[in-house]
């Protein structure tokens, strides 16, 4: 598929492009984006995102207050000359709003407290992005697949205004200069705002031929910005999906059947109907809400229910039960190869390990919501998604609606993670709404966010090297098993034979240099009803905790340090190797003696279009708690749009990796998720984070991806620094604490003396 | 009919008396920033301040508050306190989806209200009742002692803030 297919114009791109280009491939895209590149546009919508006019946006800005002058789908400029850009992909914390915004606005010629940013209609052909085929906020795509077009559609309508300034003053448009929102021809001293330039700009053809700036010119594209929508969430001014208040909207409080797949049989209703503020109880094939004047009410009616539940199949279902098939498959099951070079040899070492990864779930801040007003020819629906356009083409299924009679209005997401990925809340949300007169709110508790939760799949992963007589892998071979996310969510997009690309990714080509290797996926679907889905990082962040710890688990072996040892196999690719010394050298990697039972663990990885390097450093206290003293990361992650958004990213990014590997395993027993709520599903908190320093090796490469990028790498680098501070190696996460115990006597002695000193590193 | 003051001014609602004061703030009086995050005191996200200190509103019977004085993220900007935080979480550019934010900046403005100053271990104790699945906390610690000493942080990046941006 090629970037901007069917664009009339072209573009002078100053951005050197000089990277091996078979490395590249592989390593361009990631997770979620890989497999949408290697379909080579089959299957999937050609409609694009695009920096010139499209057939679609005439109604677009017409929807959107018919702006005079609104060249594209992402610019609309006022007479007044207020500038307001739309935002393709959806924010759910990255910092995307303002990282759009900044590659618009360097191009069009405004600063950042000169724009408004707003949400995207739902669009596949004005928003869609070739990496994904849609519109789809995933995979760290939407820089990688943004900015060349954002780029250049600020460039189209700069050049536009530009145009029209030219031609009033008759001068060569070469001779005038754009600043903050105003044409100037400095010669003559004239100047025109661009909002006195809008309506005719809005008449003109669109330029067949941009020139893009220098990045040496560059006023905002590289410089650490204050996000655009950070001054009102300091003020809980931002509105979120859950926040949404419409007159005559009611308040829906949802419970599912708890056992995955089953059905509701019967509710007996009548004394939540009782309770004041109660308004109705609607029922739908497998759940049932009470809908109330406010949340609580509806909640006090729902907990009132007596309802009956057909379980179904899945009524005995547990953790273990699954895991024992996984582990089957994993032994039996039907191989796809993924990749085979050369022959494992016959001769040398052999060092074999199998890895275990649990089921996760998201727990987004927000939970799921969404609300929804059903009428006889319209359905609106405001909900905070990662996906608005397949949620608007699901809505007007379940209404028989046409596409056109649907609103999708998205909103703020507290938390995406892949779980807004979905459409099931949303799709739930319309079956009880249609059923109503007024708008619905209809809102999950905690319990049923994480209950139903799509969950991040369990793998089993057998890895073995072949090592030649100095310790080197001259033979590597994966084989990894689990539940298909790809295979559901875009069934076309599955590869050659079936392969799930995101299942082997990071695994099937890493970073070091070994001559012979052999990759295999096999395909292990869950139940039904035990629905596997996109989080934070899938094939990248448990592939990364396996291939990571065995690469720890080889020095062992060869007897070499972890750093020297990656160093050796790293002498052909110069880019990550520079970023494992960079992160080395900041933590002064063997420079000094550390504490007993304290260590520094070492991951290296190249997810979703960048090279990433932590290192982890923990002590274990005799108990066998494991506090986290410091972590330093090294990223090369090519031009970096805001320096302080990849901060925040990889700082965020690793702390939500490391509190999923410390705590977090999704259980079932008796066909139901066993976990619901905070204490149960523990999530990391201030007073166990390190300091995090973040590093980066610059350049002027292409962008990788971000918002995953941390959490892949998190894992593995705990785990080795544990393997470092205790001699054992985690097989299997979350880390069990009992295996780290120091001996029977120390279980004895007062916890509260080892934490009398959690030892963190002071800033 | 139960009286309420928030952010100054006095509300009457309709409501019974153990309805949560988080579902009266948001369904009833309309002020949507606090926010629902567990529902059972466990994420911090509906903190509140009840005659300046900090509590969870989603376990707060609204008949227990009798004459207290509700404040909200809403209102906090006029406190000395909440006015030098807010600003900080905009220097040290904290948020990210932002929507535990509302109940960091609480807890975070009661800690710098009976803390100026306060230690590691202080910060610690004051906000690790406040969940963030984004994981801000190495910028929200920062942003507490930039508050405290009104410089910036050593390892933090420093953000240029928009020319003339409302904040």
């Amino acid at each position: 598929m090629k970037p901007n297919a069917g664009s009339p114009g072209s573009v002078d791109n100053k951005t050197s492009d000089r990277v091996d280009l078979s490395r590249r491939r592989a390593i361009q895209s990631g997770g979620l984006a890989i497999a949408f590149l290697w379909l080579g546009g089959g299957g999937v919508a050609q409609a694009m995102i695009n920096a010139r006019r499209q057939p679609g946006d005439a109604a677009a800005a017409l929807a959107d207050g018919n702006p005079p002058f609104a060249p594209n789908a992402f610019i609309r400029i006022d007479t007044d000359g207020a500038v307001r850009l739309v935002m393709s992909s959806a924010e759910m914390g990255q910092a995307i709003y303002t990282g759009s915004s900044m590659l618009l606005a360097e191009e069009l010629g405004v600063g950042l407290d000169q724009i408004t940013v707003e949400h995207s209609p739902a669009s596949d052909e004005l928003y869609g992005t070739p990496m994904l085929g849609g519109q789809i906020t995933g995979g760290s795509t939407s820089t990688r697949s943004t900015w060349q077009v954002l780029r250049e559609a600020g460039a189209v309508a700069r050049t536009m205004l530009i145009s029209v300034a030219a031609e009033q003053w008759h001068v060569d448009p070469s001779t005038c200069t754009v600043d903050r929102g105003v044409v100037h021809h400095t010669v003559s001293g004239r100047s025109l705002g661009f909002g006195e330039l809008a309506s005719a700009a809005g008449k003109l053809p669109m330029p067949d031929k941009v020139q893009l700036k220098d990045p040496k010119d560059f006023q905002l594209i590289g410089k650490p910005m204050r996000r655009v929508d950070s001054a009102d969430k300091v003020k809980g001014a931002t509105q979120f999906g859950i926040d949404v208040r419409l007159p005559g909207m009611k308040i829906a409080v949802v419970k599912a059947c708890p056992v995955l797949n089953g059905k509701l049989a019967k509710v007996d209703d009548k004394a939540a109907r009782a309770i004041p503020g109660v308004v109705d109880v609607i029922r739908i094939d497998d759940a049932v809400a009470v809908v109330g004047d406010n949340f609580w009410v509806a909640k006090q009616g729902l907990d009132a229910l007596d309802i009956t539940w057909h379980p179904g199949e899945n009524a005995n279902l547990t953790t273990q039960q699954l895991r024992d098939a996984l582990v089957e498959s994993s032994l039996n099951g039907k191989s796809i190869i993924a990749r085979e070079v050369g022959s494992r040899p016959a001769d040398g070492t052999v060092v074999e390990s199998q890895y275990q990864s649990p089921m996760l779930a998201h727990a987004t801040m927000e939970p799921l919501n969404a609300t929804v007003f059903v009428t006889s020819d319209k359905c609106e629906i405001w909900v905070g998604s990662q996906v608005p356009a397949r949620v608007l083409s699901t809505a007007a299924k379940i209404t028989g609606l046409s596409e056109d009679k649907v609103i999708v209005h998205n909103q703020y997401l507290g938390g995406g993670f892949g779980r807004r990925l979905e459409t099931d809340s949303p799709e739930q949300a319309v079956a009880f709404a249609k059923q109503m007169s007024y708008p619905l709110k209809v809102i999950w508790t905690r319990e049923e966010d994480i209950r139903h939760d799509r969950v991040r799949p369990m793998y089993h992963d057998r890895i073995s090297a072949v090592l030649d007589a100095n310790g080197r892998p001259v033979w590597y071979g994966y084989r990894t098993s689990g539940g298909t996310v790809l295979g559901r969510f875009a069934p076309g997009a599955m590869g050659k034979d079936g392969l799930d690309s995101d299942a082997i990714e990071c695994a099937i080509e890493p970073p070091y240099d070994i001559p012979n290797v052999k990759v295999e996926w096999i395909r292990h679907d869950m139940p039904p009803g035990l629905v596997v889905g996109w989080w934070r990082g899938v094939g990248s962040t448990h592939n990364l905790f396996v291939i990571e710890s065995f690469m720890d688990e080889l020095a062992h072996h060869a007897g070499k340090d972890p750093l020297e040892y990656r160093r050796a196999l790293l002498q052909k690719n110069p880019r990550t190797l520079a970023v494992l010394n960079l992160a080395a050298e900041k933590i002064g990697w063997g420079s000094s003696p550390l504490p007993s039972r304290v260590a520094r663990g070492i991951a290296l990885g190249e997810p979703f279009g960048s090279r990433v390097c932590a290192i982890v450093e923990v002590e274990v206290t005799a108990q066998g708690e494991v506090r986290l003293r410091r972590a330093v990361v090294s990223l090369d992650c090519g031009i970096g749009v805001n320096p302080s958004s990849i901060e925040a990213q990889i700082q965020g990014g690793l702390l939500f990796g490391l509190s999923a590997a410390l705590y977090n395993e999704i259980t079932i027993k008796d066909g139901a998720i066993e976990q619901g709520n905070f204490y149960d599903y523990r999530v990391l908190r201030i007073n166990e984070t390190p300091l995090i320093e973040v590093h980066r090796v610059e350049n002027n490469e292409a962008p990788g991806g971000l918002g995953e990028v941390g959490t892949a790498i998190a894992a593995p680098a705990l785990a080795n620094a544990i393997f470092a501070a205790t001699g054992v190696r985690l097989y299997k996460l979350p880390v069990d604490r009992s295996l780290l115990v120091q001996d029977a006597a120390a279980l004895k002695s007062v916890v509260s003396a080892a934490a009398a000193s959690d030892g963190r590193m002071a800033p | 009919m139960l009286s309420l003051s928030v952010n100054g001014e006095s509300h009457s609602v309709d409501v019974p008396p153990d309805m949560p004061l988080l579902w009266v703030l948001r369904d009833v009086i309309g002020l949507t920033g606090t926010k629902f995050g567990c529902g059972i005191a466990q994420c911090g996200a509906c903190t509140v301040h009840l005659d300046g200190q900090p509590v969870r509103s989603c376990v707060l019977a609204v008949g227990s508050i009798g004459s207290k004085a509700v404040t909200t993220i809403e209102a906090i900007g006029d406190t000395p306190s909440g006015q030098k935080i807010q600003q900080a979480w905009l220097d040290a550019d904290v948020v990210q989806c932002g929507y535990c934010q509302s109940g960091q900046i609480m807890s975070a403005t009661a800690l710098l209200k009976r803390s100026p100053n306060p230690t590691d271990a202080e910060i610690d104790a004051a906000m690790s009742g406040n969940i963030c699945r984004c994981a801000t906390y190495v910028r929200i610690r920062a942003a507490i002692k930039q508050a405290a000493t009104g410089k910036p942080e050593g390892m933090q990046t420093i953000v240029t803030a928009p020319e003339g941006a409302a904040s």
